[in-house]
């Protein structure tokens, strides 16, 4: 399966190296290397590279390139899957997945990836599990580490290996249990030049956050399940329930997790919660453009639209812009061509605007085409979808837990053609 | 010089991890005798190997410190010897007695470490070490160590091929553990191992399908795709005969399938082709992007075509995740929609391309749009690729057209809009559009020049604008090759290119070549010279297969005395009519590769892909698959025979349960007879008696006769039921209903059989052979009148059914204990236990703290005179049975009696469950003290030396009658383990009265003193 890893930065530096079989020379990474500058861009890298005697592949994340090295046949989807697991649990260790953290952390990078492969097979991937086995670095636990000497290392196999539920630790305590759920969707759609929807959908997650004592069993269930049209469980929900029952029963794991992610089925029209009126064009002489945006609440079911941003990819011959905005700061970075304006939060008496020239390279040919914007927005308090959690049951423990449900409503890949 | 390193370190450790450190710092650090410095050492060294420096002239120092007590620098110097052992392997053999003690370790984490890194180091001269640990590790307890095993088989595979038939046994055994945690690991050495051997999988099939959902997720993916091979050898395809016809037109497909069904012989699933199909369908909603993907590819290759519908919307789903997930599953969507457009097409909108899309991802989006179009939904596509045509991204602006052209040929209808666009798209500003497109037009003319000319000459005009050599050529194709629809401009063009000839790329100079030669037997009056130009400038061209193609061309079209007749048909083979070229996707042919492989990402046969076999027309013996009556799931509980198991299994699988018999027997005994530890001993010894018996037993077999058994003496019938046990759970199925008589025979003296031991044997034999029902009810006869051990059995054996069978669970569960049982055991003698005893008892309450657990009530006392405190189970568990342990019990008062209840998890195995029972005494002072001899001189000698600081006083008020030296000495004797110094006439009277005053604590503060020396 997988025989090693090479973390490399965005600069091309390879800066850790792991290997579970006999040691592969670094120069294997020649063939990435080409096949990155060949890219130019990093996402445009082929995620699986084939070079004569191994097959490489590779994930992009947080500017860093996991490059595994494969001999055999193995699913691509495996190793692609197992190294986002690699990458998540380094954030979770880290509080972020940078080259600085892994660098600082290197040791106990090595320990981690040491438990979660044995012989290129994934051992223990469960955070839960990975966190018994060697502990998250804190500054104080680093302090007392080095004046005592003792270890970040547990010496017991923790419970959840053995159990059916791994994912839970056994003798959880807390003085307050509570329990909480935010129910975060996102809008993915495409919206044309005079604003219908050519495609829309809504994907959400639930996100659970819970901190309950003992073994508690878990029932949650939604007033509305029949909005859900494909959904995908944390292994700790009994599916069987869900089949028959249409309720989410489930033992939690400790601390945070995706308890779900579901998909609204196709048949359900999409509130669009904003109109985006825009004008941007590019003058045939003169080498300058026009560009004038305007942004209206539409279908926000009585709340306010929050951190809307219009993220526009100009084109490679815009040397810059002239605007100005009636709400909110823009910016233009004239290396990447990312026109970026943060709204904030939508006022429907005062719509925002922006308006202004743009410069373009002079004797350049005019772009043919318009750049298309990326809106991105986030509406409190809101499901867009009307789906709504109907209440949770808790068996198994005796206490009481504090309960709570959060609804946020957010841009997915919202975007809008010109 | 140290010390000053250790600041650093304490300040900003990534300074110092990747500063080049003098290695004699490090072996010095290493040497020393502080553990902090050691692992500092190693944790420096470790940043060394993850930047790829090399350390390793460490070696000697690192592996000294491989037995060391931290755990953290154990650890550390386990990656160190694992990356560096195949270098220095002569060092490395120092380190090998250290992991063979490991693995004894009563901690399975340390077990399992220790095998991993044996299993690692990958030094030759250790493969028969390795084989025995993996041997040992795969029976151990923990089913930890035992997934650790299995990792190891495929290590020690790759580095000595040789032993393959030796660890083809440990497979066939880890193959048969119900462990959810080794199901998935042993898998994957089968597939490294001998994923041949196909007959292993038999067995184990369905035990496989039905653990399937509680495997981890990385073990899901193997056995999955294990499965999708071993179902296609073993089960007849569910596609109908016709499947040709049902690839082409999925529409008739569907709507006469239920007319067909009469029609045609009736196909019948194998049943556990469905418990496969059914058991991973809950799968497709796991988080996991990889299981998702498995479960579907088992769909594609497997299921019935109309039930592979299911799997579409998990697809679509895994859209959502990164990018390079996208790529892998877009892929796969590809290759199904080229065969089944039904799957995708109400989804096509989710592959509409966002500008923000990697190119790549764009390219496949694309082309699984172009596999969908059909005429209903074309224009709709075709709107949606006319905004991608305007791309910025100018490689996947190229692509559309390439797409616009397959839906054009593809769809006769929209084959002249199609064109008038991409003739459009001619004037477009940039280059490689307007290159791709020509390429597009010149494929699509050729299906119908005719009308087009036009066209052609539209193209003719712009060829002086154009540069990418792959439109020129195109272009003087076009022109050779409808020479007669445009007659004016062809010799034109034939100018130009003889002009710039020379500077053309090759393609280009091949091209022109043709024209030429084209126009030359078309038009030979007007081109002549030029292409007699032409033909020289070629025939001393750089480029061999321009000379060639030029030498060629000559001898065919400019007739000589030496051109034989093929020059007189040189008009009919360069102007011969030719048929369009088909547009089709690149996807075509992927689908001979199983889905969701690397091959299949790839397009070429990776290393170690293992073809998936095609149907087998007649479906192999289905009898294989089947396991003993207690592992059927849902099997007709019907109190016949089964059909019997393969010989050769026989074997093995007697050993299996002659394991857990052995186990059983052990439980069973050490709970009814109250024995004592030392006594528990001897049931070793017995279980031992009876393996070894075993083979005695198995050579009696055939001489066993009924009669010969019922002549048995009544005293004797305990050893005969013992034996009989024994030897029916080696026997084959087959002998089974010439025993049905023995049984019923059997039923009554078990009832006489005086050991519940040899009673829960046999009712354990009987679970084995017999339905449910039987057994309980029998069960339910020994309720009334047999011991504890037994019904625990009972319990046992009732859970053991509760796995595999659903109805059972349910009459279980509705009913109440009949009988709780009010005798309880003896755990702990207040002999061997020090005064503190423990007696236990199966409440047959529905445990509290699990669903799996039994409950168990504890009752401790305290039978000595000291309060006994902390009472609790010990954390460490090594059976790995989970044990709800009671909370500690602070103070137990002599005499005083607790009960406690407590949950043990038997794994619904009949193992015993082991816990240490850890007390602590705390013992009054005076029983720490020794007496001792001495005379009265010695003694106020040895006083006189403890003045001062040792002594202490206190006074103790007596009643009178107390007085007494006698009474005294009684009392002081009681509480403390004390001599009285006899001789002296005045010792006799002091030491009471110095009792009664002041001096009696100097007297247990000398004998504590002297005590202690």
């Amino acid at each position: 399966m997988i025989h090693s890893l090479f973390l490399i930065n965005n600069a091309g530096d390879l800066f850790l190296e792991k290997h579970w079989k006999s040691v592969i020379s670094r120069s294997v990474c020649d063939y990435f290397f080409e096949a990155r500058e060949k890219a130019v861009e990093p996402d445009n890298v082929p995620p699986v590279i084939r070079t004569p005697h191994h097959y490489l592949i590779n994930i992009y994340r947080e500017k860093i390139f996991f490059v595994s090295v494969i001999q055999t046949e193995v699913p691509p989807l495996f190793v692609i899957e197992f190294l986002h697991r690699v990458a998540e649990t380094f954030q979770d260790y880290f509080g972020e997945c940078s080259e600085t953290t892994i660098k600082d952390n290197v040791v106990i990078v090595y320990e981690l990836l040491e438990e979660m492969l044995d012989n290129g097979f994934p051992l223990a991937t469960e955070s839960n599990i990975l966190k018994e086995l060697i502990r998250p670095p804190t500054i104080l636990r680093s302090m007392v580490n080095t004046i005592t000497g003792s270890s970040n290392v547990g010496e017991t196999l923790p419970t959840g290996q053995l159990s059916n539920i791994p994912w839970r630790r056994a003798g959880v305590k807390y003085t307050n249990n509570e329990a909480y759920f935010d129910v975060v969707e996102e809008i993915d759609a495409i919206l044309d030049k005079s604003g219908t929807t050519v495609f829309a959908e809504i994907q959400g997650v639930i996100d659970a956050c819970v901190k309950l004592s003992g073994m508690p069993d878990l029932t949650l269930s939604f007033m509305n399940p029949r909005l859900l049209d494909d959904v995908s469980f944390h292994p700790c929900v009994r599916y069987k329930r869900w089949e028959s029952e249409r309720v989410i029963s489930f033992i939690p794991p400790d601390g945070n997790f995706q308890l779900m992610s579901y998909h609204i089925s196709a048949q359900n029209l999409v509130a669009i919660p904003i109109y985006v009126k825009q004008n941007i064009s590019f003058f045939e002489t003169g080498s300058s453009g026009r560009l004038d945006i305007a942004v209206g609440p539409k279908q926000t079911m009585g709340k306010t639209v929050e951190c809307l941003v219009v993220t526009v990819h100009m084109p490679k011959v815009v040397l810059s812009a002239n605007l100005s905005a009636t709400q909110g700061t823009y910016n233009y970075d004239p290396v990447t061509k990312i026109l970026l304006w943060d709204i904030g939060k939508l006022n429907p008496q005062k719509l925002p605007n922006l308006k202004g020239s743009l410069s373009l390279q002079s004797g350049a040919p005019k772009p043919e085409e318009n750049p298309s914007l990326n809106i991105d927005l986030k509406i409190q308090q809101l499901a867009i979808s009307g789906l709504k959690v109907n209440r949770l049951d808790m068996y198994g423990e005796k206490y009481k837990p504090f309960k709570g449900v959060k609804y946020v409503t957010k841009a997915g890949k919202f975007q809008v053609r010109t | 010089m140290i010390e000053s390193g250790w600041s650093i370190v304490l300040s900003c450790p990534s300074l110092v991890y990747f500063i080049d450190t003098k290695m004699d710092d490090l072996i010095m650090m290493l040497e020393s005798n502080k553990e902090s410095l050691k692992l500092e050492a190693m944790k420096r060294i470790v940043g060394l190997i993850a930047k790829g420096k090399n350390a390793y002239e460490l070696f000697p120092a690192v592996v000294k410190n491989v037995a060391s007590k931290n755990i953290e620098l154990k650890k550390l110097v386990y990656v160190y010897l694992v990356r560096y052992a195949e270098e220095q392997q002569d060092l490395a053999l120092l380190s090998i007695s250290t992991f063979q003690r490991a693995l004894k370790d009563p901690n399975q984490l340390i077990r399992a470490s220790a095998l991993r890194v044996l299993s690692s180091i990958r030094v030759p001269i250790i493969v028969p070490i390795m084989m025995l640990a993996i041997k040992e590790a795969a029976t151990d307890l923990s089913p930890y160590v035992r997934k650790t095993a299995a990792h190891a088989i495929q290590k020690l595979y790759s580095l000595d091929p040789d032993q393959k038939e030796h660890l083809i046994e440990v497979i066939e055994k880890l193959l048969k553990d119900k462990s959810t945690l080794v199901a998935g690991s042993v898998v994957m050495a089968f597939e490294e191992v001998c994923p041949d051997r196909i007959d292993l999988i038999h067995k184990n099939y369905r035990k496989l399908c039905n653990l399937l959902v509680d495997v981890e997720e990385w073990g899901q993916v193997v056995i999955i795709h294990m499965l999708t091979r071993y179902a296609r050898t073993q089960f007849v395809s569910p596609w109908r005969e016709d499947a040709v016809f049902d690839e082409n037109s999925e529409k008739t497909f569907y709507d006469s399938e239920g007319r067909r069904v009469d029609q045609s012989k009736p196909y019948i699933m194998d049943p556990d082709h469905r418990l496969l199909l059914r058991n991973t369908k809950p799968l497709l909603q796991s988080r996991n992007t990889a299981v998702v993907m498995a479960v579907s590819q088992l769909y594609w290759h497997l299921a019935p075509k109309h039930e592979l519908s299911i799997i579409t919307k998990s697809l679509v789903r895994l859209l959502r995740s990164h990018r390079e997930v996208q790529y892998i599953v877009l892929q796969n969507i590809a290759t199904m929609s080229i065969q089944r457009k039904g799957m995708f097409e109400p989804f096509m909108k989710s592959f509409y391309v966002r500008s923000t899309d990697a190119t790549h991802i764009k390219t496949l989006k694309l082309e699984i749009l172009t596999n969908l179009a059909n005429e209903a939904n074309i224009s709709t596509i075709l709107r949606e690729l006319q905004t991608y045509v305007k791309s910025q991204d100018k490689a996947f602006a190229a692509a559309t057209i390439q797409a616009i052209g397959r839906c054009a040929t593809n769809i006769s209808e929209v084959t002249d809009t199609c064109l008038n666009g991409l003739v459009l798209l001619l004037s477009n500003r940039d280059e490689t559009v307007v290159a791709e497109s020509v390429v597009v037009i010149k494929k699509l003319l050729q299906t119908q020049p005719s009308q087009h000319s036009d066209i052609i000459k539209h193209m003719a005009k712009l060829f002086d604008s154009i540069t990418v050599p792959m439109a020129r050529a195109s272009i003087l194709w076009l022109m050779g090759e409808y020479c007669e629809h445009v007659p004016k401009n062809a010799p034109d063009v034939l100018r130009k290119m003889a002009k710039t000839f020379i500077s053309e790329e090759d393609i280009v100079k091949l091209q022109t070549v043709n024209l030429a030669a084209k126009l030359y037997l078309s038009n030979s009056k007007q081109t002549k010279l030029l292409t007699q130009y032409i033909l020289n400038l070629g025939k001393y061209d750089q480029n061999y297969d321009i000379r060639d193609r030029t030498r060629f061309i000559r001898q065919l079209i400019v007739p000589n005395e030496k051109s034989g007749a093929l020059s007189r048909y040189a008009r009919r083979i360069l102007m011969a009519p030719k048929p369009a070229p088909v547009l089709q996707s690149a996807f075509k042919d992927r689908d001979r590769f199983q889905l969701g492989t690397l091959s299949h990402t790839l397009n070429s046969q990776s290393n170690g892909y293992l073809e998936l076999s095609d149907w087998p027309a007649v479906a192999p013996d289905q009898s294989v698959r089947i396991v003993e009556v207690v592992e059927l799931a849902g099997a007709p509980l019907l109190g016949k025979s089964k059909p019997g198991k393969s010989a050769e299994k026989f074997y093995s699988d007697s050993e299996e349960e002659e394991e857990e018999e052995g186990s059983s027997s052990e439980d069973s005994s050490s709970s009814s007879k109250s024995e004592s530890e030392s006594e528990s001993e001897e049931n070793s010894d017995d279980s031992n008696k009876s393996s070894s018996s075993e083979s005695d037993s198995e050579k009696k077999k055939k001489t066993l006769k009924n009669k010969k058994l019922q002549q048995q003496k009544p005293d004797s019938k305990d050893r005969y039921c013992h034996d009989l046990a024994l030897f029916l759970s080696q026997s084959h199925l087959f002998f089974l209903n010439k025993f049905l008589v023995v049984f019923k025979f059997n039923l009554r003296c078990i009832a006489n059989v005086h050991y519940s031991k040899k009673k829960a044997l046999l009712l354990f034999i009987m679970t084995k052979f017999f339905s449910i029902h039987i057994v309980l009810a029998f069960s339910n006869q020994f309720v009334a009148n047999c011991r504890c051990s037994l019904l625990c059995l009972c319990v046992f054996l009732a859970c053991q059914f509760d796995a595999v069978s659903w109805h059972v669970r349910v009459s279980l569960q509705a009913s109440f204990p009949v009988f709780v049982p009010e005798t309880s055991h003896e755990l702990l003698h207040r002999m061997t236990g020090k005064g503190l005893s423990a007696q236990y008892r199966f409440t047959r309450q529905p445990c509290i703290y699990g669903n799996s657990m039994v409950s168990l009530q504890l009752t401790l006392s305290n039978s000595s005179d000291q309060a006994l405190e902390n009472i609790h189970i010990s954390e460490k568990s090594s059976t790995g049975q989970n044990i709800h342990r009671f909370n500690a019990i602070e103070r137990l008062e002599p005499q005083a009696s607790v009960t406690v209840s407590m949950g043990v998890d038997f794994n619904d195995s009949t193992q015993a469950a082991n816990f240490q029972l850890c007390v602590s005494i705390q013992p009054a002072v005076g029983e720490l003290l020794l007496p001792i001899t001495m005379t009265e001189a010695d003694f106020t000698k040895e006083q006189g030396k403890l003045l001062g600081m040792n002594e202490s006083s206190a006074t103790i008020t007596m009643t009178p009658e107390n007085i007494s030296s006698q009474s005294v000495n009684r009392k002081v004797v009681s509480v403390a383990n004390l001599g009285v110094i006899p001789s002296s006439q005045e010792n006799i009277h002091s030491v009471p009265r110095r009792c009664l005053n002041l001096t009696k604590p100097t007297f247990w503060n000398v004998i504590k003193k002297t005590n202690c020396s």
